[in-house]
Order: C-alpha cells, then sequence, then structure tokens
C-alpha cells in the first residue's frame, strides 16, 4: 500500500484535489465541506513535501501519466525547481483555508459555501498541474482549470461589494486572452517540434534551427505567461481582483497564483527555449527587463496613494513581481536564485499581510485605511503581524525580504549594473511609506467614534502568525530556502544553453 | 558547558532579568555573579571557535576561545565584578542594565571570530554605553551623550562599510590578521581608530567619559578602549604605521593631563596616553610586543580603573573633581587616599606593580628590535604618566593646599571594589609569572632583571625629585578654572564658526532657491500624483477594451524587438 503511494505521488498531488473537489460539493451546506476541503489540503501538503524531499538531493521524479510512453503520453516531472513551487502553492492552501471558515462565513451564504471551497479545490488542483506537469498543453489545460475556478472565487466576493463581478469580468476577458496567447505560442512549437513534451521540445527546439515560427511562438508564450503573472502593464486585471475577491481567496492567490505562473515562465524561458539564440535574452533584456524596472517604482507609488488596503497590497504585489523579473532577466545564478527564493519569500509575507485585511475586515467591516485608525490598540495581535509583515515587505534584515533583496542586489553587483542595483534600493524606500501609512493609520490616529472592533478570532490569527513566523524563521536562518532556490536556479541554468554567452 | 552559550547571551538575559531582582543587596550581588557565570562559560573550553553557523553563504561563529580572547574575557569580566562592587550603592536600573549589556557587548566582541558578529556587538558597545553618561540626566551630558553616540556609531558604520569591501575583495568575513593596503583595511583600521581614540580621532573620549556619572565613567573606562586594541591586536599585528601612531598616542596627551583640572579629564588623558603604548606594542607585533600589549591593556584596565575609582569617590563624597577644589582630603579619606596611592604607583611602573610588569614588556620588545627611538619616546611617555598621574592628582587630590573639604570616607562597596582592585594591582606586580601564563604568546620574559628594575627606580626618584623641587619652588603648573582646550577647538570653534559664516551665506541663497524647489517639488508631485494617484492612469480601473489594447501593443513591440 505505502509503496503503491509512494510511487504515485506525482499524480496524487493533482488527482487528490481534483477528485476531492466535486466530492466537497456533495456535503451540502455548514462546516463540513470546510473541514473535508482543509483535510485535504494536508494531505496534499503533506504530499507536496515528500515529493520535495525526495527531490532535494537532486533526484529527478518523472512520472508516466496512465502508462504512456514519454513523449507521446503525458509526462508528470518533478525537480528541485517545481517541487520547491508544489510545496509553495499546497503549503499556502493548507494554512489559508483554516483561516477561511469565518471570513469566509461572514462573506459568503451558507448555501453557496460549498461550492466556494469546491471552488477553491478546483484552484488549487489548476496551480498544481500547471507546477508538476511535463506537457506543455497540459500547462494550458491546468491553467484554464484554475483561472476558471478563479473567476468564479473572485465573483463570489460579489456578495459583499458588486464590483467583484466587473473585477471577474476583466479578469476573465484578459486571463483568456493571455491562455489565448500561450495556446497559440504552444500550438507554433509544435508546428516546427510535433512534440508537447518540455524535454522533448527543449531538444528539438535545438535541431531545427531558429525560424520565424519560433520566433512568434516565443513572444506569444511570453505575454500570455506575462499576462497571467501581471507582468506591468499586463497587470490591469490584477488590482481589482484582488480588491474584491474574498479575503481568503485574496490571500491564496497573492500566495500562489502568480508564483505558478512565473514558474511557467522561468520552465519555458530555461528549460524549453534554452536560450539557444540571442534574441531570447535579447528579448528578455530590452521588453521585460525594463518593465520590471518600471513596476518596482510606478505601482509602488500607485500603491502610496490606495486607500483600500486590499488594493495598496495588491499594486505592491505587482511591484513584487517586478523584483521576481529582475532577477530573471539578469540570467545568472545569483539573480534566478533571488527570483526562486523571492517567490517563496513573497508568498509567505504577501499571505500574511493579506490575511491581516482579512482580520480587518472581519472585525471592523472594512479595508480602507483611512477608517483604521487606531485599530492597533483594538486589534495588538492583527496590526502586529502587519507591522511585522510590513517590514519584511520593505527588506529589513531579519526577514524574508531582505534575503530576497540581497540576493537581488548581490546579482545586480555581480553584473556590475550599480543603477540597477541602487534601484532596487530606492524602490525599497516607496515600500517604507506605504507600509508606513498604514502603520500610522493603526497606531497613530484616534479611532472613529462608536466604533467596537474585537480581535481577530483565533482560527484567523494564527494561520496570519504562522506566515509571520516563517518570514522571521526564514529571514534569520535562510539555509533552507536559499539552498533550494540556489540548486533549482543552478539546475535551470544547466538546463539552458545560456553558458556559450558568459 | 553546552555550546550554544556564549557569554555575551548571558549578560544580555541576565540585563533584561534585573528589574525583577529586588533592589538592595540582592541586587548587587546579582550584578556581581553574571559576569561570574560569563566566566564559566568560556573558561576551560579548549581552543576554537564554537557556535558557528553559516548565514548567506557567510560563515558566523559567535565564540571564537584562545588565548587572546580568554584573556580579555577574563579581564573584562573582573573588572565588571569589581565594577559591580563599586556600584553597589547605586538604585539606578537604567544604569545597571546598561553596564551590563554594555559588559555583554564587549565579552561578544571579543569572541567575536567573523566581522559581522564583530560589528553587532562593536554597535551594542556604542549603544548601550551611552546610557551611561545620559544617566547623569543634566542637558550638558545628555549633550555629550549624543556626541558620543554620533561618533561611535559612526564608527560602527565605517565598520560594516569596510567589512562590505573586505568582503567584496576577499569573500571572507573571517576576523583574522589583515595586511594594510587595500581601500577594505583601511576603513575597518580607521572604525577601530575612532574607538582606539587615536589622535585627532580622540575627543570624544574627553568629551564623554569625564560627562558620565560617577559609577558611569569607571565602567566606561574598562570597555570601549581596550575592545579597540584587542581588534588591532587580532586585526593589525605588526602594522608599522601603529607605532607612530601610538608614539603619538602616549605623548601628546600629556601636556593636556599636566594642565587639566578636572581630575576626571586627567584621567581620561592619562588613560589616552597608556593605550598609545599598547597601539606601539601592536604595531612592533614581535610575540613579546604583543603579549606585551596584551598586558598593558590588562594592567591598565584596573590600575587606570583604580585611578578612576578614587576620584570617582571623591566626586560622590565631595560632589566635585576639580583640583582647585579639593586637596588635604587625606585627613577624612585615608583609605581612599591608599588606594589611589597604588593606582597611581601601577600606572608610574614602580616594581612590585602591575604596571611594572606590564610596560616593561612594551619597551624591552622596542629595544630587542633596536627601535631606539621608539624607545626613547616611551620612556619620555612613562616620564610624563608618573608626573601628571602618579605624582600630580594625588597630590592635588589629597594633599596640596587645604580645600577645606572634610568629605566622609567612601562607602562600603566602593572601598571594597578599590582595595580588591588594588591587591589585583600589586599581586600582578609581585607574581609575574602567574600572569604571563594568561599571555597569548608563549615567550619567556623576567621583568625583574637588575637593570629594569634600576632604571625604572631611577625614573620614578628623579621625577619624583624634580616634582618635589617644582612644588617647592612654586613652578608646578596651577591648576586654573576652566577648560583646557584640546584639538576639539578645531570642531567646537573654529568649524562651528567657519560653518556659522557658511550657513548665513547659504542660509541666504537657500531662501531663493528654497522657494524655486518648493515650487518644482510641488509641481512634480503633482505630476506623480497626477499620474500615480487613485485617478491616474496607473491607478485607475481600464475598460476590458483598453486592456486588451495594452496587451495587443505590448505583444506588437516584443515581436518588433525580437526581429530587431
Amino acid at each position: 500500500m505505502m509503496s503503491l503511494i509512494e510511487a504515485n505521488l506525482p499524480a496524487l498531488q493533482v488527482v487528490l484535489p481534483l477528485v476531492a473537489a466535486p466530492l466537497c460539493a456533495l456535503l451540502g451546506r455548514g462546516d463540513r465541506s470546510w473541514a473535508f476541503a482543509c483535510l485535504v489540503t494536508f494531505v496534499t501538503f503533506a504530499v507536496s513535501v515528500a515529493l520535495f524531499a525526495e527531490t532535494y538531493a537532486g533526484t529527478i521524479i518523472s512520472y508516466r501519466m496512465g502508462g504512456w510512453e514519454i513523449p507521446l503520453g503525458i509526462e508528470y516531472r518533478v525537480d528541485r525547481l517545481n517541487a520547491f513551487v508544489l510545496l509553495i502553492i499546497s503549503g499556502s492552501a493548507a494554512l489559508v483555508l483554516p483561516y477561511a471558515r469565518r471570513i469566509v462565513a461572514a462573506e459568503i451564504p451558507a448555501e453557496r459555501q460549498p461550492l466556494f471551497y469546491t471552488a477553491f479545490l478546483l484552484c488549487i488542483t489548476g496551480l498544481l498541474g500547471i507546477t508538476i506537469t511535463g506537457d506543455a498543453f497540459n500547462i494550458f489545460v491546468f491553467l484554464e482549470i484554475s483561472s476558471l475556478a478563479t473567476y468564479a472565487l473572485v465573483a463570489s466576493g460579489s456578495w459583499v461589494n458588486k464590483r467583484a463581478l466587473t473585477a471577474a469580468y476583466n479578469y476573465l476577458i484578459m486571463g483568456t486572452v493571455g491562455a489565448t496567447f500561450f495556446v497559440i505560442g504552444v500550438g507554433m512549437l509544435y508546428m516546427i517540434t510535433g512534440t508537447l513534451n518540455l524535454a522533448d521540445l527543449a531538444v528539438r527546439i535545438v535541431e531545427h534551427g531558429d525560424s520565424s515560427t519560433l520566433r512568434m511562438g516565443f513572444v506569444f508564450i511570453l505575454i500570455g505567461i506575462g499576462l497571467k503573472l501581471a507582468m506591468f502593464p499586463l497587470h490591469l486585471w490584477l488590482p481589482n481582483a484582488y480588491a474584491y475577491a474574498p479575503s481568503a481567496v485574496t490571500a491564496f492567490l497573492a500566495a500562489t497564483a502568480t508564483k505558478a505562473a512565473v514558474y511557467v515562465m522561468l520552465r519555458f524561458m530555461f528549460t524549453v527555449f534554452g536560450f539557444d539564440y540571442e534574441f531570447q535574452a535579447d528579448t528578455l533584456r530590452m521588453v521585460v527587463l525594463p518593465l520590471a524596472v518600471i513596476a518596482m517604482f510606478a505601482a509602488s507609488i500607485v500603491a502610496i496613494f490606495q486607500d483600500n488596503l486590499k488594493r495598496m497590497l495588491a499594486y505592491s504585489s505587482i511591484a513584487q513581481i517586478g523584483y521576481i523579473l529582475l532577477g530573471l532577466t539578469f540570467l545568472t545564478e545569483t539573480g534566478l536564485t533571488a527570483s526562486i527564493v523571492h517567490l517563496f519569500n513573497h508568498a509567505v509575507t504577501k499571505a500574511a499581510l493579506f490575511m491581516v485585511a482579512g482580520c480587518f475586515v472581519l472585525s471592523a467591516g472594512t479595508c480602507s485605511i483611512s477608517k483604521l485608525g487606531g485599530i492597533g490598540r483594538d486589534m495588538p495581535w492583527t496590526t502586529a503581524a502587519f507591522v511585522v509583515g510590513g517590514l519584511s515587505l520593505i527588506g529589513l534584515p531579519l526577514t524574508v525580504g531582505f534575503i530576497s533583496k540581497w540576493y537581488l542586489v548581490l546579482a545586480a553587483l555581480e553584473l556590475g549594473w550599480w543603477p540597477v542595483a541602487l534601484m532596487i534600493m530606492a524602490s525599497s524606500l516607496l515600500a517604507i511609506i506605504y507600509v508606513w501609512r498604514v502603520i500610522e493609520a493603526a497606531y497613530l490616529q484616534p479611532a472613529p467614534e462608536g466604533v467596537v472592533r474585537k480581535e481577530a478570532p483565533l482560527s484567523m490569527l494564527i494561520p496570519t502568525w504562522i506566515f509571520i513566523g516563517l518570514s522571521i524563521w526564514f529571514g534569520i536562518n535562510a539555509m533552507l530556502t536559499s539552498t533550494a532556490a540556489g540548486r533549482a536556479a543552478s539546475a535551470l541554468i544547466d538546463s539552458s544553453h545560456i553558458l556559450w554567452k558568459e | 558547558m553546552p555550546e550554544y552559550l556564549t557569554p555575551a547571551l548571558a549578560y544580555v538575559a541576565a540585563a533584561l532579568l534585573v528589574p525583577f531582582v529586588p533592589k538592595g543587596a540582592l541586587r548587587g550581588l546579582y550584578l556581581a555573579i553574571v559576569p561570574l557565570a560569563g566566566i564559566l562559560i568560556f573558561w576551560g573550553l579548549t581552543p576554537g571557535t564554537y557556535n558557528a553557523f553559516n548565514v548567506m553563504g557567510m560563515q558566523i561563529g559567535l565564540m571564537r576561545v584562545d588565548a587572546l580572547s580568554q584573556l580579555f574575557g577574563l579581564a573584562f569580566s573582573v573588572a565588571a565584578i569589581l565594577a559591580a562592587l563599586y556600584a553597589w550603592h547605586l538604585r539606578d536600573t537604567i544604569q545597571q542594565i546598561a553596564t551590563l549589556l554594555y559588559a555583554g557587548s564587549a565579552m561578544g566582541a571579543v569572541f567575536a571570530a567573523d566581522l559581522i558578529t564583530l560589528f553587532v556587538f562593536w554597535e551594542g558597545t556604542a549603544i548601550a554605553s551611552v546610557f551611561l553618561i545620559w544617566a547623569r540626566r543634566t542637558e550638558g551630558s545628555f549633550a555629550a551623550g549624543m556626541r558620543y553616540l554620533i561618533v561611535q556609531i559612526g564608527s560602527g558604520v565605517i565598520l560594516i562599510a569596510g567589512i562590505v569591501l573586505l568582503y567584496r575583495e576577499t569573500g571572507s568575513i573571517a576576523f583574522t590578521a589583515m595586511e594594510l593596503g587595500s581601500p577594505a583595511t583601511w576603513t575597518i583600521l580607521a572604525a577601530i581608530g575612532i574607538k582606539c581614540a587615536f589622535p585627532f580621532l580622540h575627543n570624544w573620549m574627553h568629551d564623554a567619559y569625564p560627562s558620565a556619572t560617577v559609577t558611569g565613567t569607571v565602567v566606561l573606562s574598562i570597555f570601549t578602549t581596550k575592545l579597540a586594541i584587542y581588534a588591532l591586536l587580532r586585526g593589525f599585528p605588526g602594522t608599522e604605521l601603529l607605532i607612530y601612531i601610538g608614539i603619538a598616542m602616549a605623548l601628546f596627551p600629556i601636556v593636556f593631563a599636566l594642565l587639566e583640572n578636572d581630575l576626571r579629564r586627567v584621567l581620561t588623558y592619562s588613560l589616552n596616553s597608556q593605550l598609545g603604548f599598547m597601539v606601539v606594542g601592536a604595531g612592533i607585533g614581535t610575540p613579546l610586543a604583543i603579549n606585551g600589549a596584551a598586558a598593558h591593556a590588562v594592567a591598565s584596565i584596573f590600575y587606570q580603573g583604580l585611578l578612576f575609582m578614587s576620584v570617582g569617590a571623591i566626586l560622590f563624597r565631595t560632589g566635585t573633581a576639580r583640583a582647585t577644589a579639593l586637596g588635604g582630603l587625606y585627613r577624612t579619606m585615608p583609605l581612599t587616599m591608599i588606594f589611589c596611592l597604588v593606582g597611581a604607583a601601577s600606572i608610574s611602573a614602580l616594581p612590585l606593580t602591575s604596571g611594572f610588569v606590564s610596560k616593561s614588556m612594551i619597551l624591552s620588545a622596542g629595544g630587542y628590535e633596536k627601535m631606539f627611538p621608539v624607545w626613547i619616546a616611551l620612556l619620555a611617555a612613562s616620564i610624563g604618566a608618573i608626573l601628571h598621574t602618579g605624582l600630580r592628582l594625588p597630590y592635588l587630590a589629597f594633599f596640596g593646599s587645604d580645600g577645606g573639604l572634610r568629605p566622609k570616607e567612601a562607602p562600603g562597596g566602593m572601598l571594597a571594589a578599590m582595595g580588591l582592585t588594588a591587591a589585583l594591582c600589586i599581586a600582578i606586580g609581585v607574581m609575574p609569572a602567574a600572569f604571563y601564563a594568561l599571555l597569548p604568546n608563549d615567550v619567556p620574559y623576567e621583568p625583574y632583571t637588575f637593570s629594569h628594575t634600576i632604571v625604572q627606580l631611577q625614573l620614578v626618584a628623579f621625577v619624583a625629585l624634580a616634582f618635589a623641587l617644582a612644588v617647592k619652588r612654586g613652578l608646578l603648573p596651577k591648576a586654573e578654572r576652566g577648560i583646557v582646550l584640546d584639538t576639539d577647538w578645531i570642531y567646537r570653534r573654529l568649524l562651528s564658526a567657519i560653518l556659522g559664516s557658511i550657513g548665513r551665506l547659504i542660509a541666504g541663497l537657500w531662501k531663493g532657491a528654497g522657494r524655486m524647489i518648493a515650487s518644482s517639488l510641488n509641481w512634480g508631485a503633482g505630476i506623480v500624483y497626477h499620474l500615480h494617484g487613485p485617478r491616474g492612469p496607473f491607478a485607475r480601473t481600464w475598460p476590458t477594451g483598453a486592456m486588451v489594447m495594452v496587451v495587443a501593443f505590448l505583444l506588437g513591440m516584443t515581436l518588433v524587438v525580437t526581429y530587431i
């Protein structure tokens, strides 16, 4: 039995939440569906941990779906990089779901909750599938599963604010455009090579040489994934989707959705395209690099002027994605390490911050910064969590944010790109301003008259503080994360042909 | 002993518990026992690096145990115990906590095996110690504390800059001997130089130490500068430049010490001069010289501490440390007088005292290396020490013209601390072999040779004779009320005058430019707000069609780029 489970771990990772989702819908109203979804995410997380442990040393698990021969059948391929991302996704899910019960009860009508948790599980399925599969078309399929589930999740925020509907609609259009671009790009690669397996694609693209079709495919995939990961200026769907989605959904999406897309980007850029031809690296440096830098500044400045806490954090996410993309465009091992470690670090930090926003929504009924005056006294633990998370967002030493920025600055200096390093630091200063605005409101401004605000319930505080604890723990002892990220980065570099340029 | 413990940690933990210990004898005992516990942690450990771990690819080592660090650790611990005894009467929780944190940071820095740890504790000593100055709670001490803090933190900032440069250069942050030559090592030396009170970097010391509380000055005199000496011995042994710096350091404070009226300021100048000896020792860099510098640092912790304690006792009882107001105190403070004389004998390097066995090592090291000018200069500095601290200070305080003050003898705790310290000074002088066994290098040395003893005795005798004659003839420079201007005149008066006129000039320009800048800043902020504010194009919710247009545009642009 154990060995059977062990042999099929990669399949279980995806199949488990997939099968659980319809069951969840059948369980009926009440806490049953929630408890079931929780249980499923815990088991899913355990599977991810097992996969991570198995690949940490460097083994690559190749799993043949249904026993079909690779490259004809679908391959699930787990290496250090996606095991790390799987861990982020399933770990966030396992922490967000326990948190979700109270806030979902407040935001979603009881009879809709089973469907909500069903969509949640489907979303997890999709994100895990995107990450684990080694097949380009399969990525598209899971991308659609996760996206469709996400549209529904965002739209379910309409019980609180009708704007969630337009936000979900916009997200739907943009997400569909992105997915379509992606599948067009994959189609072009299929035209050249006749294969959809990622590893196989990598080999055959080299064999077939440079061509217009390849270039078109490259650009379509870049832009398609860019839309999904909210690369500036393709981020326009994100602020409203995050702001109006139910709080638990926002916390989960912020931690995972864009991260899975970043993973696909890394996988395609380094493993599939592998920088065989100069145009690929050039495109990254001429298009993605400037956009990443603009995102770091423009989105941070917008965040400074936002009044809605969730929207502010959403813009901050766009800026943080700028950092991740920046690390990618360095095309060095340190840069990639920075990007990958920031995947984790940002997931932890941003999930905690959005959870705090959720706590505010539950207790104060609002997350408008101007109405949060004096909340630090009424909700000390929640607000303290925000302060620590905010420090990590800024990148203060002893928080994970510092680790990411450290590697990023180091990578910039390695290349001798002083101006970029300075810009990284300067944009961090902007984070101080938007984090300070909240702290100022929470601690220094008087509470509005006649408002009663209770501290958030423990079921929400504990997951929040676990994320905060992680952001401190891995900020002080970054061995595990930075080693995992460093190994994943070197594996990516090895799988590409980038070395010929150095 | 458990490996994860470091003395610094024990001190910090103990400091956190201070408020919960009832004030009085129990707390006094508690404060004296903490350093003892600190000793237990590192004493008897086999040499090596403990508590080492890796942070972001840098090897951190919290606890390097070898002879040098153990020697300084032991000296700091014993001094901390004595200081706790001396402060037995004190009921000020802030000072007690600050003292423990300060001592803990100094211990942490001494045991640091890497520069990052050193930096952390380096700043720790700065921040903790400033409270000893502020604890006097006067406006002057607040300003002095602020200046002290700025300089000390500045030293730390320069240090971390040096560390970053060094890391870029060598890829290592290990705290080992460095070669002077690259920007990194120069920066690090400058940082240490500030703490060590190198000439022209020394003003903070004469500014801050006399401004601290009675007990605070004693504590301050123990740690900061000796920590810097330790850092020099560890980081820059055998750097020739240090010899010249050290000689200048040993010589130039003599004049100020001879003229100064405030006895605590006299002592800071003589401390500065003694530090010069140690810097010379570090600069010579032979095993014997390193031993000598380390030994002198340890001996000076105690005899300088003893002198500060006795002057502190006078200040505590009479409320002043100005020589013009004192004199004739031997009548009512005989014990303090005796202990002060032991300290004075030690700093004069009289045989059978600690100063003799330590200072002669540095002199001999210079002699063995045939550095005749060095030897002469140090001899001259020794004469100065005998003159200004060995003779003039006790003379002005306890003998000399009667100031008419009849204070009580110092309190019991102070007497006990001074007595023990005095005993330690003599014990080291009488039993040098036991003391030498603790020194970092294994070099046989015999201080009580015929020539050493005779030279030193002659020196002391002739200086004493000259001093007596000078007193008799009224040639002794009179202690005058007022402040002796040191080079700090440059920044206190000259610089402020220059800056003042520049300031007025700039103020004029500023007013004109200010309006322009303000309006252009407003204009710039307006543009930023226009673009990024809630209604700006970056923050607005865009219509779906426009979003798709952006996507199409970017796709087109990227396609064009790939074909360029």
